[in-house]
């Protein structure tokens, strides 16, 4: 028996829907697998986290807090992946919008402006330090042809390091100087109450916490939904995504256009840190095993690559994986090693990616007795 | 004198580079063959952990223990690999993707953190752990004793991997195969090359010396595991390559450059010196040195002409010529 591969030449529509379906139910029998090999009971395990990341009271108020980050930098990394620009920095440029939104939150909101205003304020801060951190590697890439991929991810690093040096290693504007607690400990300082985002509740599952941030993602996935299917600009960048060549005999500027989308992609990134301070921890969060261990920045390539880089599935997406970060950060102890989740959402990645095979090519099983030679190559599609 | 900082430097750089070392050798090698493979962070991690996992378990004299660690270790990045040389290869998903996923299946919050916990390796030092090699005498040589004497027997591999791979790329006949698969795989394949075959061969290699690497780190350079421990040198030995403009020569002056760079924080915050304003200058400056030396490498002349193998990121489909 021999089992060949050959292009499709057309694209049937229910396949778009039935191979990503297919592979997530294929990764959650390999991660079962895993889990039996590592002694856990995948079924049990499996029900655990669908009740703690869904259906538990309170869980989606939880739910939601790890699903607006991951929403943002979702939306920032399928921006830049769509044109083939693999910005992993997000993490970093989250990293800076909680710096320069909480920055705006501390000084407007100290001096008492109205709230809409101080809001308005943090969202603008988070987007600018975002957007400057990501235009760091988009100059790198436009001008000198350096590799957006390791240099973004570098300045991840770069940018942890600042953010902790600002509340543990330094006096910085971020960090509380009075008070008893401060000087046995370092803390960062609250923002004042005009700079605290608002909640909406909701009558489900016994008050269900809706965090202002959520709305802005599924506003900014419209944005970007809009700006890169109903403008040129979203046009021109999808063409350079598909063939940088086309586009350069097209007229396209790709400098400009690298330099755009990345600083795009980073001032999402940065609102999803301007949220992050001003939805959930409310003051500038320092801590090396606060946010940075969190990991938004990476798990939001999964969101982005899951979602197949479209805003609105992205934000599906976003809120499912962060079910399931939920569940696996509720469940942690000893019998729920940290990293399961990881582990998890890894397969499901590879088995997408895998997956992705079988809408672009089609496998045929050839029996060596009844065709003794090897099946006639198709006509090239390209 | 051997307490100079330029010895100690020099001499943490060489042993701050060996992970760095055996990882982008790893990365070169699949490069060469035109797998890219950003799992390399991933990769180390799943080595480190097993191996010090390795190291723990069996019951058996230091130095076999040592060995079977760096074996396990090897095994564990080689099976890393091969999800991802399944993937790209057989399967011809993008190969920058896959190698993402794979770091983020296999990295700080992944399998490597997974197989920490639930196998309880930390917060403990290694059962065994390298030493140097030599005799104490030889050691206490002015300058080549702490550089070169006083290293464990990790780094002496190494040099002989680097010469071995060089040789290997430009002397053998698998090697001169291996450039052409990574060069103009079709051409390779017309003149009767494996390049499937070749493909899964270097990469898994590839992804046992990052294993290698990662063990470098758990059982050598700072003996416990620690969640995420490479902290980054994944990344970094992926830059290394291209710094290296992929000869292996260059990829050892280029890691114990980078590990001489890891060293300097370190190393002056225990003689307090104070390099600039601030703590988060040294501790930035790796990453950012990485940075930097990767826009000279990649910028302006030089990348077209040591460039990178021609097919490199792209997989083969032999009916798509």
């Amino acid at each position: 028996m021999r089992v060949g591969i050959e292009q499709r030449l057309d694209r049937p529509r229910w396949l778009v829907v039935a191979v990503p379906v297919g592979s997530v139910v294929a990764a959650f029998v390999l991660a079962a697998i895993v889990l039996a090999v590592t002694g856990h009971n995948p079924v049990s395990t499996y029900k655990q986290l669908f009740e703690a990341g869904f259906l538990q009271q309170g869980s989606l108020t939880q739910t939601l807090t790890v699903a607006t980050p991951l929403a943002f930098t979702g939306l920032a990394a399928a921006a830049a992946f769509r044109m083939k620009l693999y910005n992993i920095g997000a993490e970093g440029q989250m990293y800076m919008g909680t710096i320069v939104g909480a920055g705006a939150g501390l000084y407007f909101g100290g001096r008492g402006g109205p709230s809409v205003f101080v809001i308005g304020a943090m969202v603008i801060g988070g987007c600018l330090g975002g957007a400057g951190w990501a235009l760091i590697p988009g100059v790198l890439r436009a001008f000198f042809n350096a590799s957006e991929i390791l240099t973004s991810l570098l300045l991840n690093y770069v940018a942890g390091l600042l953010l902790t040096y600002l509340i543990f290693e330094s006096e910085s504007y971020w960090r509380q100087t009075t008070g008893f607690n401060a000087t046995v400990f370092p803390t960062s300082k609250p923002l004042p109450g005009s700079a605290i985002w608002p909640k909406w509740v909701l009558g489900l599952q016994g008050g269900l916490t809706v965090p202002l941030g959520a709305f802005l993602a599924v506003l900014c996935a419209a944005l970007l939904w809009v700006a890169y299917r109903r403008t040129r600009f979203g046009f021109e960048v999808q063409v350079a995504g598909d063939s940088e060549r086309a586009a350069r005999y097209a007229g396209v500027r790709l400098r400009r256009k690298v330099l755009a989308v990345m600083a795009l992609s980073g001032a999402i990134a940065g609102a999803g840190g301007a949220s992050y301070v001003g939805d959930f921890s409310h003051a500038l969060d320092g801590d090396p095993n606060g946010l940075q261990k969190l990991g938004y920045g990476y798990t939001g390539i999964v969101v982005a690559a899951l979602g197949r880089y479209n805003p609105v599935a992205v934000v599906v997406i976003a809120f499912l994986l962060g079910g399931l970060e939920n569940a696996g950060n509720t469940l942690q102890g000893v019998d729920f090693p940290a990293g399961l989740v990881g582990v998890v959402q890894g397969i499901i990645l590879f088995s997408v990616l895998g997956g992705e095979l079988l809408t672009r090519y089609r496998l045929r099983v050839t029996w060596r007795q009844h065709a003794p030679k090897p099946a006639p190559a198709p006509e090239a599609a390209a | 004198m051997n307490n100079s900082l330029a010895v100690v430097l020099i001499a943490s750089g060489v042993a701050y580079g060996t992970p760095l070392l055996f990882a982008a050798l790893g990365e070169l090698l699949a490069e060469r063959s035109g797998v890219l493979n950003l799992g390399v962070e991933g990769m180390m991690l799943v080595g480190a952990v097993m191996g010090f996992w390795a190291d723990e378990s069996f019951h058996v004299p230091t130095g076999i223990a040592l060995a079977l660690a760096i074996v396990v270790a090897a095994l564990a990045g080689a099976v890393m690999a091969a999800v991802h040389a399944f993937l790209v290869i057989t399967l011809r998903a993008n190969q920058i993707v896959s190698g993402l996923a794979l770091t983020i299946f296999a990295g700080a919050a992944g399998l490597s953190s997974y197989l920490g916990n639930d196998l309880q390796l930390s917060d403990k030092p290694a059962r065994h752990a390298f030493g140097p090699l030599l005799p104490k005498a030889l050691q206490n040589l002015p300058v080549v004793g702490p550089i070169l004497l006083g290293q464990n027997i990790l780094v002496y591999i190494s040099w002989i991997l680097v010469v071995g791979i060089g040789l290997y790329l430009t002397r053998t006949r698998p090697g001169l195969n291996v450039r052409a698969v990574g060069e103009a795989p079709s051409a390779a394949d017309t003149m009767g090359i494996n390049v499937t075959a070749y493909r899964y061969a270097h990469t898994l290699v590839g992804g046992a010396l990052a294993g290698v690497g990662g063990a470098t780190i758990t059982l050598a350079l700072t003996p416990q595991w620690v969640s995420g421990i490479t902290g980054g040198s994944g990344w970094i030995a992926v830059a290394l390559v291209i710094f290296a403009f992929w000869r292996p020569g260059l990829c050892l002056v280029g890691a114990y450059f980078f590990g001489a760079l890891q060293a300097v924080a370190p190393e002056l915050q225990a003689r307090s010196i104070s390099l600039g304003p601030t703590v988060l200058w040294t501790n930035s400056l790796p990453y950012l040195m990485t940075v930097l030396v990767l826009v000279v490498a990649a910028s302006g002349t030089a990348r077209r002409r040591l460039g990178a193998p021609g097919a490199l990121g792209t997989a083969y489909v032999r009916e798509a010529r």
